[in-house]
């Protein structure tokens, strides 16, 4: 499939795609352009809607009925893909464009076996024969790092981890050795120590096979750390493109700028350096503003000029060929002036303890087998083991774990919504671990409140914000009457920032931001004393984000809440939290203050962790640890201690201590805690993982 | 897989328990044990008589030991005349009571005596159900492929003129009940009036000499109704799996529309709709009974109208037990064959 | 007076052109749908410059024949309903059907006119009028609706009385002009009387009566029933699940052809039986009301206690009223308003029960998917007690899938109407609901097609709107 051919693999010439609805034409991408030279890795960077995906189906000429291509053109290999036939089409896809999505187990096919999908793609397009095809999928298997290859070539996908189908879906896309690899957000479904993995076999791989690839992502970090180039979208348009590190180092449009701004890096803090949030909301594609699209948001509009021109035009940086940037004005910003409008707080000390876990418990008894179960033995799982912590007054602890760790169970027992198995939950001096919600008294149930992940899912569709927010207030037994819950409502919208017009509003309305902050509000109805914010702001764009974060640290400050922050992201809880929980399968492996947890010594588990996470900044280095597998299933816990089947530090332990016992809890430091057998010289050997290198 | 099965032997046991005991209670209730009196003796019968007549068959005793008994689970009822004559259940007109058999239930194979046929109950059934079985087998042959068709045909590009043209069939053919489009197709294709005359109107000889000519109406009138629905899930199920991310995946792998279709998407599109096929089976009966009705075709169907109608309680209590058992087992079949189609759900 | 044919005047010119175009429409759809195996997957194209190039051809040509000939159809159509509604038996048969029918015609273009000018503000109703299948279907429901209405109300639609015999009018065909039709009396059977000398078109016309009357509020009682019970199981799981789910199964096991003749028959009404089912059945309205009201004001207790009166004392009067008949097993209650026909309570009990068993799986289904949604737990954390969770958090956010399967429901419960008329179950020999004028009609089928045609055609109609209705509401909601 290698044919010579120079210049660039994929060149995109002012492209725009509109999806046509009953109502009206909407426009997803206008005026899009890049290019991808062999061999290159480029980055396409934006909040949801802004059109990175569109482009990528557009390239794949798969934009479904309603969408079409109404301008300028997409060339692969000097080929304009626009004007190809249905079968020249199904000639390329597969053997010259791969494309890998978001959600590994939603593109497998459920009811074929995962061979036989792989080996598809070579009969179709190279006419091989089935034990050529065999073989190749053997080999491309073994290539992703899959164990057992042959039992995996015969299992269905349902069989296989995330992590698994995900190297599946790898495979497959690099079945026929394609010139160019689309990547649609390929670990956004994986968990973080997953998704490093994954990553890494992507670089990997694309060096191997010399493949294009174009990486389409929210994630800045992630960028950065696979690709060569960037582009950066807003709002259907590309508002800056250039070679990583220009782009990173020395922006030249304000939307890039402020998303930095907005994300949490290595040395933010929420009292001295805290988050910039960009203003307002993303446009709706049909409610675009005149002008520059991001006109309305940024802080060096220009009335009468930024919003004057139908359409901003790209513009070469001077002295930067490939680093393009459409802005009227980024000549003449000052790139490097510090933020406006930026106050610093005053750290606000932590008060006395309100919520102490005493060796708490919580196992469940589930079916062996759950869809016929009844009869049959019984299992137990492990949700939460001995759990033991302190939350004091207007303190931040973040409670951090990947999917598995029990971080929600325990959020469940806390809110009464199941009872503990043993151990004490101590809210005020009184123990609540077994006092399911409908016993518990209205000012407890007031006092403890939660704040979900999904903002979508977190408001009931059909009841307006209003009465959902009211609802809460007649429960809490706040107000005598209506007319008084209504003021009260308002007033909790007005803490929330949102205007009081939304009162009447249906949640589909709100955009998701303003859905977390009813959810917030609806939260803060009975004056909660303690808040469990279940990854609050994990669902939401990265600008909407620093705002939903900087509003809860707002309210914990006035209100002198204990927050209870619960995440799996730990560059926004190095940015806000007080203290910091690592939970594995159930067990807490480390416990300490933010400054203690984020350096040496480590948990091997967080270590890893703390290497996984991608961070946006090129100054930063980081060691790398990857971490083999996936994380076992709950039901099914390693012997010994959690993390032994993934742990690097595994051999400097002697004997089989990890695989026989549980670690001992070691107190390395006041209040630092570590669940782990390695040796005190070990721990006091550890290097720091993330190191930010002299400016 | 083997524990799977047998749960759900057992609780369709308890089901076809549950469900014969109401039908058993039903038949019993005292108002008709009281015109099968009047039928049997006579009309003018007075209150007293009546009652005579029913203790001496053994018609009065709690309705959960009559039940027993017709199960055969527990000893018949006898009842000794003055004279000393013993009469019972299990003793045939012509039996010494010492020779017949203590019990004598559906367990034994005993299915009673039918007094519209004057025939042993399971005789009866056997040849009507055989009947209705031709009729079935039929049925399934002109409606299963037909419906699959269509439903995977409109699935497959949802919103075309294809698909809204075999959608607005299938909703039609949903909303003509049997007696319906039964009496339209009679109306139209055996009428006189009109006079087209391609069918009969009537499927009495096909009870023996089953033809294209007498035969196709009655087929055609239960498969349309059933058709209709199974091609509307089929539909359903074929578009949603159209819109699937691995469909998308396997577009983008080069596969072919027509390869799409048959390699990828029809397995998964068939696992809703066979659920429903089986499913279908109590609503079919239902189109049995209208048919054999309306086309005079003396089946189990025609049987059960004729049972029903006449307050004939063993025969309807036979025609139940067949009916229950063989709705029963289809839902068995379908849940077998539902894990055995989809390899998602694994059963160790 | 001379017989009247079909379309009376009409037929000279307008005829022809029928006999025309539905061949012609019916081969553009046939061609339509052959050509449509080939339609190339995408209807567009874009060119290099950003024009656009629909698919051409033969494909588009075929599609704006089919328009157009569908469009000169309803045109037709229309004309002869039009020019009938002016001209009367003078445009034949259709005429003079459609001259009686002026007050649904009207009622029709009201509805219509209103709808279409506010639909925007009119929710998922509002958004019905966006889809041509939807608009067909409720059309036709509607129109039986009217029918219904205009006839058992006012008495206006139908010629004749639907039980009086007019001797030499057996068997008659249509338009046969009435012997000795005394002044102001119809001078015509319409379509024709059946076997016993009945005038057909009035018989179908009352008909429509007991349908629209009957099957939506069983369906009605069917939901309160499968609602008030899939609800509990759906959201507590466990063995309240498994009784209920075992229990729904049971009586889905049982063939319902079975059911009926078990349970729709004078003996059983004798014993009782389904005025007992009625009191276990019609109490769940109440509770569905009562803890529907309880649930929402229980932090309130005057509102509280205010509503449960307003709502609770009329539904229980009504619920005492009917379940209590003179000289029936159950007849304490002396404050007895109304008293229903046994044989259309038995009627009507059994359909409610027949349907309540699938309304219980929907619910128990869409009851167990909503449960895990975070505004669920969003109620449970802040200690809302289950039924509240049930009543106000889920089910109006499982409506869309109920309201489709109220429309659906309801077309099943008038074929199961008809089921029980075709066996002559339940109603009376001599009632006019369709079911029973089929069955009436068939038998000389070979014969006489008159008597037994229009009942079919009606319930097909009606049945067939509300799929269509349906298929509408199910498309409009899933869009956007």
């Amino acid at each position: 499939m290698k044919d010579a051919h120079d210049g660039p693999i994929l060149e995109i010439d002012e492209l725009s795609i509109s999806f046509f609805t009953r109502l009206r034409e909407i426009p997803a991408v206008m005026d899009f352009s890049v290019r991808v030279m062999p061999g290159e890795a480029v980055g396409l960077v934006g909040e949801s809607g802004c059109g990175k995906s569109t482009v990528a189906l557009g390239v794949m000429q798969d934009l479904g009925k309603n969408g079409r291509i109404v301008g300028g053109s997409i060339k692969f290999k000097g080929q304009d893909l626009n004007t190809m036939s249905q079968d020249e089409l199904r000639e390329i896809r597969g053997s010259q464009i791969a494309m890998i999505y978001q959600e590994p187990m939603a593109s497998l096919n459920p009811a074929m076996k995962i061979g036989k999908q792989l080996m598809e793609v070579p009969m179709i397009h190279a006419d091989v024969s089935q034990k050529e095809a065999y073989d190749r999928a053997l080999q491309v298997v073994t290539d992703v790092k899959l164990p057992d290859p042959k039992r995996i070539l015969d299992s269905y996908p349902h069989q296989l981890s995330g992590g698994q189908q995900q190297r599946i879906v790898i495979a497959m896309a690099l079945m026929a050795e394609p010139s160019l690899l689309i990547l649609d957000e390929p670990t956004t479904a994986l968990d973080v120590t997953v998704e490093a993995a994954v990553v890494e076999l992507v670089k990997e791989l694309g060096q191997k096979y010399g493949t294009s690839m174009l990486f389409i992502s929210h994630n800045l970090g992630l960028v950065l750390e696979t690709c060569d180039r960037i582009c950066v979208m807003y709002s259907g348009e590309a508002v800056e493109t250039g070679d990583i590190e220009d782009v990173f180092d020395q922006m030249r449009h304000p939307y890039t700028q402020a998303l930095f701004r907005s994300i949490p890096l290595p040395g933010a803090d929420k009292n001295a350096r805290p988050l910039v949030a960009i203003p307002g909301n993303f446009p709706l594609p049909h409610e675009r503003p005149p002008g520059c699209n991001f006109g309305p948001r940024c802080d060096y509009f220009e009335e009468g000029r930024c919003d004057a021109v139908e359409r901003v035009p790209m513009e070469t940086v001077p002295g930067d060929e490939r680093h393009r940037s459409r802005c009227l004005r980024f000549k003449e910003i000052d790139w490097d002036a510090p933020p406006l409008n930026v106050s610093t707080k005053e750290k606000s000390e932590p008060g006395r303890v309100v919520l102490k876990m005493d060796e708490l418990k919580k196992y469940y008894e589930v079916a062996a087998n759950a869809l016929f179960g009844g009869s049959g033995a019984k299992k137990v799982v492990k949700a939460n083991e001995t759990l033991s912590f302190e939350a004091r007054e207007s303190e931040t602890l973040a409670i951090v774990g990947e999917s598995g760790c029990g971080k929600s169970t325990f959020a469940k027992v806390l809110m009464g919504l199941e009872t503990a198995t043993d151990g004490a939950i101590v809210l005020d001096n009184r123990e609540i671990q077994d006092i399911p919600i409908e016993a518990r008294d209205t000012k407890t149930v007031a006092d403890v409140q939660m704040v979900f992940q999904n903002p979508f899912d977190t408001l009931n569709p059909s009841m307006s914000v209003g009465r959902q927010i009211m609802r809460a207030l007649e429960i809490f037994g706040e107000g005598k009457d209506d007319a008084e819950r209504r003021e009260k409502m308002l007033r909790l919208l007005d803490l929330v920032k949102l205007p009081r017009e939304f009162a009447d509003r249906m949640p589909r309305q709100l955009s998701g931001g303003q859905k977390q902050r009813v959810g917030i509000a609806r939260a803060f109805a009975g004056g909660a004393r303690i808040v469990v914010a279940d990854e609050p702001v994990s669902a939401l764009d990265v600008s909407v984000q620093a705002a939903v974060t900087d509003l809860l640290m707002e309210i914990q400050r006035e209100q002198k809440t204990t927050l209870l922050f619960i995440s799996h992201d730990l560059s926004i809880v190095r940015y806000l939290s007080d203290r910091v929980m690592v939970m594995y399968l159930g067990h807490v492996v480390e416990l300490g203050t933010t400054e203690q947890v984020f350096a040496p010594p480590y948990h091997p588990y967080t270590e890893a962790l703390l290497s996984a996470v991608p961070i946006a900044d090129t100054h930063v280095e980081k060691k790398h640890i990857v971490l083999e597998g996936d994380i076992p299933s709950a039901m099914n816990p390693p012997s010994g201690c959690p993390f032994q089947t993934r742990c690097s530090w595994k051999q400097k332990v002697p004997g089989n201590l990890c695989e026989t016992e549980v670690p001992p809890v070691r107190i390395m430091a006041d209040g630092h805690q570590i669940k782990c057998h390695l040796a005190d010289a070990e721990f006091d050997n550890m290097e720091p993982v993330i190191k930010i290198a002299a400016e | 897989m083997g524990m799977f099965i047998l749960r759900r032997v057992g609780v369709m046991l308890l089901t076809a328990l549950c469900l014969t005991f109401l039908v058993f209670y039903l038949t019993n209730l005292y108002p008709n044990l009281e015109k099968l009196a009047k039928t049997q003796g006579n009309f003018r019968m007075s209150d007293e008589a009546v009652a005579s007549w029913l203790e001496k068959g053994g018609y009065l005793q709690p309705t959960p030991v009559k039940y027993a008994e017709w199960l055969g689970v527990v000893p018949s009822y006898r009842f000794e005349a003055e004279d000393g004559t013993v009469t019972g259940r299990c003793i045939l007109p012509g039996m010494e009571a010492s020779e017949a058999p203590r019990y004598c239930g559906i367990l034994q194979g005993y299915w009673g005596w039918s007094t519209v046929f004057r025939d042993p109950v399971s005789e009866i059934i056997s040849t009507r159900l055989a009947l209705t079985g031709k009729l079935m087998l039929w049925v399934m042959l002109l409606m299963v492929p037909g419906a699959l068709i269509i439903g995977v045909l409109a699935g497959m590009r949802e919103g075309s003129p294809l698909d809204r043209s075999l959608s607005t069939f299938s909703i039609t053919t949903t909303a003509t009940p049997e007696y319906v489009s039964g009496v339209l197709f009679i109306a139209v294709f055996a009428s006189s009036a009109v006079g087209l005359k391609w069918f009969k109107g009537t499927a009495t000889s096909a009870m023996e000499n089953a033809t294209f000519e007498n035969f196709f109406l009655p087929v055609l009138t239960i498969a349309l109704y059933g058709m209709g629905y199974i091609a509307r899930m089929t539909r359903a199920s074929m578009a949603e799996v159209m819109t699937a991310q691995y469909i998308r995946t396997a577009r983008l792998k080069g596969v072919s529309f027509p390869n799409i279709v048959l390699k990828h998407a029809l397995r998964n599109a068939l696992i809703a709709p066979f659920t429903v096929i089986m499913l279908q089976f109590p609503w079919l009966l239902n189109g049995v009974v209208i048919v054999e009705t309306l086309f005079n075709y003396k089946g189990f169907g025609w049987t059960l109208v004729q049972a029903a109608g006449n307050n004939d309680i063993e025969l309807l209590l036979g025609v139940s037990v067949v009916s229950v058992i063989v709705v029963l087992v289809t839902q068995l079949i379908s849940d077998i064959g539902y894990v055995y189609l989809n390899p998602r759900i694994s059963v160790t | 007076m001379e017989d009247l044919t079909w379309t009376g005047s009409l037929g000279t010119f307008l005829d022809p052109l029928l006999f025309v175009l539905v061949p012609l429409f019916a081969l553009a759809v046939v061609a339509r749908i052959l050509l449509s195996f080939f339609e190339p997957d995408t209807g567009t194209q874009a060119n290099p410059d950003g024009t656009l190039v629909a698919t051409g051809g033969i494909w588009s040509l075929s599609a704006r024949i089919m328009t157009w000939l569908g469009a000169a159809l309803v045109v037709l159509v229309l004309l002869y309903v039009v020019l009938g509604v002016v001209m009367g038996t003078g445009a034949g048969i259709l005429g003079g059907i459609s001259q009686r029918l002026t007050p649904v015609w009207i009622a029709l273009i009201v509805t219509f006119w209103v709808s279409i000018h506010f639909k925007r503000r009119l929710g998922l109703y509002g958004k019905l009028f966006d889809s041509t299948i939807g608009m067909i279907g409720f059309g036709l429901v509607m129109f039986w609706v009217f029918v219904a209405v205009f006839t058992g109300l006012f008495d206006w639609i139908a010629t004749h009385d639907a039980l009086s015999q007019v001797s030499g009018m057996k068997n008659k065909g249509p338009g046969i002009p009435l012997r000795g039709a005394e002044q102001g009396e119809y001078p015509y059977y319409l379509l024709g009387g059946d076997n016993l000398a009945r005038d057909v078109f009035s018989r179908v016309i009352k008909g429509s009566t007991i349908v629209i009357a009957i099957a939506p509020l069983a369906t009605l009682f069917a939901f309160m029933v499968g609602i008030t019970l899939g609800l509990p199981a759906g959201y507590y799981g466990g063995k309240l699940d498994t009784l209920l789910s075992f229990l729904a199964n049971l009586i889905l096991a049982f063939p319902v052809i079975l059911l009926f003749y078990l349970l729709v028959t004078p003996e059983i009404v004798l014993t009782g039986l389904p005025q007992y089912m009625g009191v276990v059945l019609f109490a769940f309205p109440l509770i569905f009301f009562g803890v529907l009201i309880q649930s929402r004001f229980r932090t309130q207790p005057e509102k509280n206690s205010l509503w449960l009166a307003i709502v609770l004392i009329p539904l229980f009067l009504a619920y005492m009223s009917l379940i209590n008949e003179d000289g029936s097993k159950i007849s304490f209650w002396p404050l007895d308003f109304f008293d229903i026909n046994a044989g259309i309570l038995v009627v009507f009990v059994s359909v409610v029960f027949v349907n309540s068993p699938t309304v219980f799986r929907i619910v128990r289904g869409l009851a167990m998917d909503i449960k895990t949604r975070d505004y669920v737990a969003a109620a449970q954390t802040r200690g809302e007690r289950p039924w509240y969770i049930m009543l106000w958090e889920i089910l109006p956010n499982a409506r869309g899938p109920l309201i489709v399967d109220f429309c659906l429901r309801i077309g099943y419960t008038t074929i199961l109407l008809g089921t029980l008329g075709f066996f002559g179950l339940g109603l009376p020999p001599e009632s006019p609901d369709w079911g029973s004028t089929i069955n009436e009609g068939r038998k000389l089928l070979s014969i006489y097609l008159h008597p037994a045609l229009p009942p079919a055609i009606a319930l097909l109609s009606l049945v067939l709107g509300l799929n269509l209705l349906a298929d509408g509401l199910r498309e409009e909601s899933l869009r956007d």
